[in-house]
């Protein structure tokens, strides 16, 4: 075995289990950080697959971003999580069901496939040799050429999903004291201040 | 030698896992939206693996897309639940039948 097997077989074994710390872990916030480290040996394996560019992006967009996201909502909710979790137990028959089933689903299709004659003939775009353009140019070369209007189109999708957040958790707040700026420049001496002649031993009514 | 096999089952344990964590955290959304990051991670290292092993550069450009699409879903999904923390002061799902449906 070389050395990119070891680092397979080290980055897939960490990716798993740490995918099921996820899940079974008691503290949110213990869950963000074994996701973190998923998102960042999940971007190893995608190193060893040679998409380099993939990888960077995973690190920036999920660890930099989403991660970090769901870091905040679990720390800025307060939320009593030991009660959610109480009744985890409940559940652990029924999810390993379903988990056994599908994974023997997947598994009988595993055993079965071949790939199909015509595969090769139908690729749409074929990896040019990474001695000459390399993982990043062209990737851009066809994502900025053939797929222009679905690059187009997720930008969209990114925009629709920052105006839906921002709209869903606005919120104008009553009884929040706030700069008022017109209130501000409409003010003079004359509605501001009162001078009063305060008589000696008599004080402020 | 590390085939295309190797990457595929590393990709349909991440799915079964992501499955699981849903059933099992059936009260905790923000678990659940979890679990649904780590089974689009496990979508994402197969489109990867076979565009590796096919010599096909779109399987790359379409994880791309997988990734946009998961990013927004995140937002969505986090900011509809600090709505949801905000009128109830809860965020366990089996709660959420104010529409009856």
């Amino acid at each position: 075995m070389g050395v990119a097997d070891y680092a397979f077989y080290a980055f897939a074994i960490v990716v798993v289990a740490s995918g099921f710390l996820v899940v079974v872990s008691r503290n949110p916030v213990h869950s963000v950080l074994w996701l973190i480290l998923a998102f960042i040996s999940s971007a190893g394996l995608f190193i060893l697959l040679g998409a380099e560019f993939l990888a960077m992006i995973m690190l920036i967009v999920y660890v930099g971003a989403v991660a970090v996201l769901f870091l905040f909502v679990v720390m800025m909710l307060d939320v009593d999580f030991a009660r959610l979790r109480a009744e985890m137990a409940r559940y652990v028959p029924l999810a390993a069901l379903i988990g056994v089933v599908i994974l023997m689903q997947l598994a009988l299709a595993f055993g079965a496939w071949v790939t199909a004659d015509e595969a090769m003939a139908l690729r749409q775009a074929e990896t040019p040799d990474p001695a000459e353009v390399h993982n990043t140019k062209a990737l851009g070369l066809l994502l900025y050429d053939r797929y222009i209007y679905a690059f187009q189109a997720s930008g969209l999708i990114l925009l629709v999903a920052m105006i839906g957040a921002i709209v869903l958790t606005l919120r104008q707040r009553e009884g929040v004291k706030r700069q008022d700026v017109l209130a501000q420049m409409y003010r003079d001496p004359a509605k501001a201040m009162e001078l009063k002649d305060v008589k000696p031993g008599q004080g402020l009514r | 030698m590390i085939g295309l096999e190797h990457y595929l089952t590393v990709a349909a344990a991440l799915f079964v896992i992501g499955i699981f964590g849903i059933f099992l955290n059936r009260k905790n959304v923000i678990i659940i939206l979890m679990s649904i990051e780590l089974m689009l991670l496990s979508v994402n290292i197969n489109l990867v693996a076979f565009s590796a092993y096919l010599n096909d550069l779109v399987g790359q450009v379409f994880t791309m897309f997988v990734l946009t699409v998961a990013a927004a879903e995140a937002a969505i999904g986090l900011a509809i639940l600090v709505c949801f923390f905000r009128t109830r002061g809860t965020i366990d799902v089996e709660d959420v039948n104010v529409m009856k449906g």
